[in-house]
């Protein structure tokens, strides 16, 4: 089977619905079992697909059923979904482990309605992000996303009060408001140039009025899915509300998937609307999002809101890209002769690593944080901010984790999060766009600000000791640990290695421009 | 003298309008959920309508909108079930189902600790 490595696409999206099914038939008793038995499989299919990308030095493409697009449906993997799946079963799994003392069935007891529907809807929260990485037709991806929803928004509510249920109607309507608008635009697509399929699209694609509504409309239902300011408001009961193992898997990677949709639209797409206007003001609304998201944060009494706020603000630098990729005009005129056109290229892959980078490092870091709020909160009792005085003392690993945690959110070398932000910062100076390098820096030191006020007080409290309310099992801190520490040593990664997101690009980045 | 199907693609836009209008500016999520269905059906039958345009080679109309729409409605209609189950859950939960912002910690004002 291995001799065709795009079997690797369908193992990448059966597998989770494989697990899924079978935990649907077996029950809640092996449904622990069954998904963390799982996770080192899929590991191991993600690794062999970076792998295959990377030795092909191409994107991998699977027709269903042998049917070419206009008339079947394909998938599709270039380095971009290679990055992003490999994150994604990476966070996953560690999740896994992380969740089972929390939703696994004592031997002897009757299992429980949560374990059984909180593992079932990992399971389908795997399955449904590997279907928005790979699949390359816009209904396709329409599914993928209502899929990622209808998984998402039951774990919001896993706890069952009034608050979460709320929380969980408010991102439904959020969700469902943006999946209808994206579909809007690909109806209008279709109407105009007769196919859904990106590649067919790329080529078919006009700026004429039709695509501009349709672009426009898809990326409104995608911000809002994925909580770009100013449609933020309903993340943080959502992300706070829920379990910490649910809100590191829904603040790590759910929103990631609908901004990856945002980027493969306007760049892959319709790399022919890509205009610097459309761009700045993408990047005008990341800012908003950074300085907002950060200054709410600040203004927090409990760590997990704080937590869910700064997920918010750092949404904000990933839509920092677009300028940073399509240069102002005055820069790509500029760019005249050949050698200036190469160093232009060269400045758009810094950009490309930059936020690719920066994706990956607050996956792990996020995930990390909310965890180890989790373990605060379930050792204390509660997370108020002001009385978690000297907790470093009690819980040394989880309050080092979250710390490690927070240098990457702050961007302090030589963790994967500086590294993203100098890649991002690089790019702002050689594009001259510097307005944006002072809403990095100013993001940084806010991020700074509001962290600081959680680690200030916990590691230099003056309480003598702190009664911890219930004991923290030690391998649950080692898999929070772990997280941080893959996202501070991504800032060790040969920044080569992230030549890997150029790979099988549709039109290379910022070359539809004259 | 307007032809049908520019009837049925007005018809779609007005459905798209006041879905949108509604899903928007209504505060009670029933009527949210509501909305979110009449905003559904416009973008369907805006599909329908280009099907019907869009028929090439011979066809009555284009088979492969018929084909989305299905599993749209599909999708909508397992979207509308979770939206109710959740509102009636909230409803037995709290007695009330008029309003979301009771609940929201999410205020701009300094949040207040929620702890015992």
């Amino acid at each position: 089977m291995m001799q065709d490595p795009s079997n690797l696409l369908v193992l990448a999206l059966v597998l989770p619905v494989a697990g899924l099914l079978l935990t649907l038939v077996v029950g809640g008793r092996y449904a622990g079992r069954i998904a963390l038995w799982l996770m080192p499989v899929g590991l191991a299919v993600a690794v062999m697909l970076v792998i295959s990308v990377i030795r092909a030095d191409d994107a991998l493409v699977y027709y269903l059923g042998g049917w070419m697009p206009p008339l079947g449906v394909a998938l599709r993997a270039d380095g971009l979904s290679a990055i992003f799946i490999l994150t994604t079963v990476a966070v996953i799994g560690a999740t896994g482990i992380f969740a089972r003392a929390e939703f696994r069935t004592p031997p002897g007891q009757p299992e429980t309605r949560t374990s059984l529907t909180f593992w079932a809807l990992l399971l389908a929260l795997w399955g449904a992000l590997n279907l928005v990485f790979l699949s390359n037709d816009l209904f396709s991806l329409f599914v993928a996303l209502e899929l990622l929803t209808f998984s998402a928004i039951p774990l919001v509510c896993l706890e069952g009060s009034a608050k979460t249920l709320a929380a969980a109607l408010r991102y439904l309507l959020f969700a469902l408001f943006g999946s209808v608008l994206y579909l809007l635009g690909a109806v209008l697509l279709y109407g105009a140039y007769g196919t859904l399929d990106i590649g067919l699209l790329a080529d078919r694609v006009r700026p004429e009025p039709v695509a501009w509504a349709a672009a426009a409309l898809m990326t409104v239902g995608l911000m809002t899915k994925t909580a770009l300011f100013p449609l933020h408001f309903w993340l943080p009961p959502a992300h706070a509300g829920a379990p910490a193992a649910a809100s590191a898997v829904l603040s790590a990677l759910v929103i990631k998937a609908s901004l990856f949709l945002i980027v493969r639209l306007w760049f892959d797409v319709m790399p022919a609307l890509m205009n610097p206007t459309a761009a700045q003001v993408l990047a005008t609304l990341g800012a908003a999002a950074i300085l907002f998201g950060s200054v709410l944060a600040l203004r927090q009494a409990r760590l997990k809101l704080l937590i869910a706020y700064s997920t918010v603000a750092q949404i904000g630098y990933l839509f920092l890209i677009f300028p940073l990729i399509v240069r102002p005009e005055s820069v790509a005129f500029a760019a005249a002769d050949l050698s200036s056109e190469l160093a232009a290229a060269v400045v758009s892959t810094s950009a490309w690593s930059g936020g690719v980078l920066q994706a990956v490092s607050h996956a792990f870091a996020k995930a990390a944080m909310f965890m180890a709020a989790g373990l605060i909160a379930q050792s204390l009792g509660h997370d108020r901010i002001a009385d978690l005085s000297s907790i470093g003392r009690a819980l040394p690993i989880t309050v080092l984790a979250f710390a490690l945690a927070g240098m990457s959110l702050m961007g302090l070398p030589p963790s994967g999060g500086f590294a993203a932000k100098w890649l991002l910062l690089t790019a702002t100076i050689e594009t001259g766009q510097w307005w944006w390098a002072l809403v990095i820096l100013g993001g940084g030191l806010l991020t700074g600000g509001y962290l600081f006020r959680v680690l200030a007080p916990a590691l230099f409290g003056s309480r003598e000791s702190v009664v911890l309310r219930a004991p923290v099992a030690r391998y649950r801190e080692v898999v929070v640990l772990a997280l941080a520490l893959c996202s501070v040593l991504l800032g060790f990664v040969r920044l080569g290695a992230f030549d890997l997101v150029q790979i099988g690009r549709l039109a290379k980045a910022g070359m539809g421009l004259p | 003298m307007i032809s049908t199907t520019t009837l049925f693609g007005l018809s779609s836009v007005v459905l798209v309008g006041l879905g949108l209008f509604g899903l928007i500016v209504d505060p009670q999520p029933l009527r949210k959920i509501l909305a979110f269905n009449l905003l559904g059906g416009g973008v369907f039958l805006l599909f329908g309508v280009i099907a019907r345009r869009g028929a090439g080679a011979g066809l009555n109309s284009d088979p492969v909108p018929q084909a989305l729409v299905i599993t749209g409605l599909v999708v909508a209609f397992a979207a509308t079930a979770l939206a109710v189950a959740l509102l009636l859950r909230l409803f037995q939960e709290t007695g009330q189902a008029m309003t979301l912002d009771t609940e929201d910690p999410a205020s701009h004002a300094p949040a207040r600790s929620n702890d015992p």
